[in-house]
């Protein structure tokens, strides 16, 4: 029978060669394996470079965010000189894309491959679950500086994890007694069906409640879906006396401007979590003037702390900064301030944490600590839209702590 | 649910689905007629929102025109761009298999949005309707219709009308025909089937990127927004027969009920029924619901 002219070769070539070349590969990957793997042991605890890795979304719906955070996150460093806990910092970034499928891949990438001392992020609470499982299960530090999932601070606590943003359930809760104290008496919630919807829609649900009012329905629609026409509809035809809502970034431009194309605006006044209005009133245009929103942050605190904080990041960014930069410059802070108490030897974990537990946190949304959860504890404002700022109203929950529910730390 | 709120979804439904006509005619013109998965469809969508909103100050400042204007100039461009990646990038595609389609055009996505990232950036915009369509009607006492939904409804139909029209009464309708079912056998008969294929693709381009304008005063302008809207408008394509603008058509306002009504009704499933009814379409009609053409 004709072969095809490579076969005859193969056929001819003695057992003995072939073997000895698997031996050979099989050597060299050994050799390559086993330096791969003492790498780690060679990397520093106390000297040299302090490497830190930014899981951030720089692509997709909260690109912006992710940007926002790790400029606050710079911004702080270079006043520190490029220091912190007296060693430079050099910053290793991660796109996490918002995507929970990717996330554990992503952060492997991060403490395994790229063997990063500490961990900063994310955004999306989905990929925040994944990255703080990781972390508790590898003890690597995790500084998370936004997603809010009451998990991180919750059930999936540990002594290792912090946050330098908010948990969603604390401006639903403060929104929820602002609401019961104007007098609103039945509510229909509205939001994304995801753990940031939820936990947002939950906190306000407890705070409300309980200050007297009723929540007669609860709309949701999936996460990311935008059509809000049919819910809408269906606000108009329950009637109720307010609305609360959680939506960001795309989404809620479109809610708030949906609202107002549907007239509700008029007559069922629209209250929501401050991430609404947060970095969207340029795109939302007049739809969102005097909405009352909740959040940690305001464009108006005028605190010295905060205008020194504004006018440095306008001037190195050319930007206004927003609730993720302060999130992101405050967690190179609660950073820099376990380093210092460590002396930079990150391997001292418990006096870290310890370090941190004690701490105030001198931020430009005003002073916090952190609760036993590691959680910011802090004021929570009451902002209405006027112009195309969030100004402060009033403190709507003076040193609101989370819960932590299911914490064991 | 009583009978003036039904109607108002039942007008939702209608409305959603003629929206998601407009933006997969596209997608199934240049899949049925040309045989191309094209993956960059949504780009082409994102490509038209981001045109309304980049364009309408510069054709503001250069000779003072409004919305229509920036309509046109963002239509003549993408017939420009449309034209271009086909003779760049497309005309490799038609023999090739799928696999090979949809990495090129996958591709093509991600340069895309790296682009739009690059020149305008990640923030979220707002895209702002003319005047004489910004107002609302009343529909009982608490709600408003925006009357620019209505134009955008009134829009999509025309747009079914006329490629109907042109598809089934015109020459180059017919050639285009003729193109999709035997190509070998149009090009022996004397017709240039690669400018045929690069017309047909600038157009399809063209649709795409139109729907993205006329789409922005109501979505606004934001990352992502390409592929949240790709997945519908294959679920679209897949349900309505691949190449049948009346499939297209009729798919995309079963969708629009089925979306719209199950939000209301169903919310813990809203997010699924779309593809469930997708499924038991095919169940029923594997090719879908109509044959090409």
């Amino acid at each position: 029978m004709r072969q095809a002219p490579g076969q005859a070769n193969q056929q001819l070539k003695p057992a003995s060669t072939g073997k000895r070349r698997m031996l050979a590969s099989a050597v060299v990957s050994g050799l390559t394996l086993a330096l791969a793997g003492a790498m780690p042991v060679i990397a520093q605890s106390k000297d040299g470079k302090l490497k830190v890795g930014l899981m951030l979304p720089y692509t997709g719906t909260f690109a912006a965010l992710g940007t926002a955070i790790e400029n606050g996150f710079r911004l702080h460093l270079n006043e520190q000189g490029g220091k912190l806990g007296g060693r430079e910092v050099e910053l290793v970034k991660v796109d996490d894309e918002s995507d929970p499928a990717k996330a554990t891949d992503n952060v492997n990438k991060l403490i395994k491959r790229d063997n990063v001392d500490v961990l900063i992020g994310t955004v999306h609470s989905g990929v925040a679950m994944a990255m703080a499982k990781v972390a508790k299960d590898s003890g690597t530090i995790l500084i998370v500086p936004n997603a809010g999932a009451d998990a991180v601070t919750g059930p999936m606590c540990a002594p290792n994890i912090f946050r330098s943003s908010f948990s969603n359930w604390q401006p639903g809760y403060a929104m929820g007694e602002v609401m019961a104290k104007k007098g609103h008496k039945r509510v229909v919630t509205i939001t994304w069906k995801y753990a940031a919807g939820d936990e947002s829609v939950r906190g306000f649900k407890e705070a409300y409640e309980k200050g007297g009012g009723k929540v007669i329905k609860e709309l949701s629609l999936p996460f990311p879906n935008v059509e809000f026409q049919a819910l809408l509809t269906e606000i108009a035809a329950t009637k109720p006396d307010a609305v609360y809502t959680f939506f960001a970034g795309g989404g809620a431009v479109k809610f708030v401007k949906d609202y107002a194309a549907a007239g509700l605006k008029k007559s069922i006044p629209l209250y929501g979590a401050g991430f609404l209005t947060d970095g969207t009133l340029e795109a939302q245009g007049a739809d969102a003037d005097g909405l009352f929103t909740t959040l940690h942050y305001a464009d108006s605190l005028a605190s010295a702390r905060d205008n020194a904080f504004r006018l440095a990041y306008a001037k190195t960014f050319k930007l206004q900064p927003d609730v993720y930069a302060v999130q992101g410059y405050d967690a190179a802070q609660m950073l820099g301030v376990g380093l210092n108490a460590v002396k930079g030897d990150i391997s001292k974990k418990a006096e870290f944490a310890a370090a941190l537990k004690n701490a105030k946190i001198d931020s430009p949304r005003g002073v916090f600590t952190l609760g036993k959860s590691h959680n910011p504890v802090q004021d929570i404002y009451l902002r209405q839209v006027v112009g195309k700022e969030n100004k402060v109203i009033s403190v709507a929950s003076k040193g609101l702590a989370d819960p932590g529910r299911g914490c064991k730390i | 649910m009583d009978f003036s709120i039904f109607l108002i979804q039942c007008l939702n439904a209608l409305q959603y689905g003629l929206l998601l006509f407009l933006v997969a005619s596209g997608l199934t013109l240049i899949f049925g007629i040309m045989g191309v998965i094209n993956l960059a469809h949504g780009s082409f969508y994102m490509i038209g929102a981001y045109m309304a909103f980049g364009l309408a100050p510069i054709v503001q400042s250069s000779f003072g025109g409004g919305f229509f204007a920036t309509l046109l100039v963002g239509l003549f461009l993408a017939i420009v761009l449309g034209y271009f990646l086909e003779w760049a990038f497309y005309s490799y595609l038609y023999e090739r298999e799928h696999l090979q389609q949809v990495l090129m055009t996958y591709g093509l996505i991600l340069v895309f949005e790296e682009l739009r990232s690059l020149i305008i950036g990640d923030d979220v915009h707002g895209v702002s309707a003319p005047d004489f369509l910004s107002g609302s009607i009343a529909l009982g006492d608490t709600m408003t219709y925006p009357v620019y939904r209505l134009f955008m409804s009134a829009v999509c139909i025309l747009l079914a009308i006329g490629m109907y029209l042109v598809f089934t009464r015109t020459r180059l309708g017919m050639m285009i025909r003729a193109g999709s079912s035997n190509r070998e056998m149009v090009q022996s008969l004397g017709v240039d089937i690669q400018f045929l294929y690069r017309v047909v693709f600038a157009a399809g381009v063209a649709i795409a990127a139109f729907a993205g304008m006329v789409a922005a005063p109501v979505s606004s302008v934001y990352p992502n927004m390409g592929s949240q809207v790709l997945i519908i408008c294959f679920v679209v394509v897949v349900i309505g027969g691949i190449g049948s603008i009346r499939g297209a058509l009729l798919a995309a306002l079963l969708i629009g009920f089925v979306d719209t009504f199950g939000k209301v009704l169903l919310p813990q499933a809203s997010g699924v029924l779309v593809y469930v009814l997708m499924a038991l379409i095919l169940l029923w009609k594997p090719q879908g619901l109509f044959k090409a053409g």
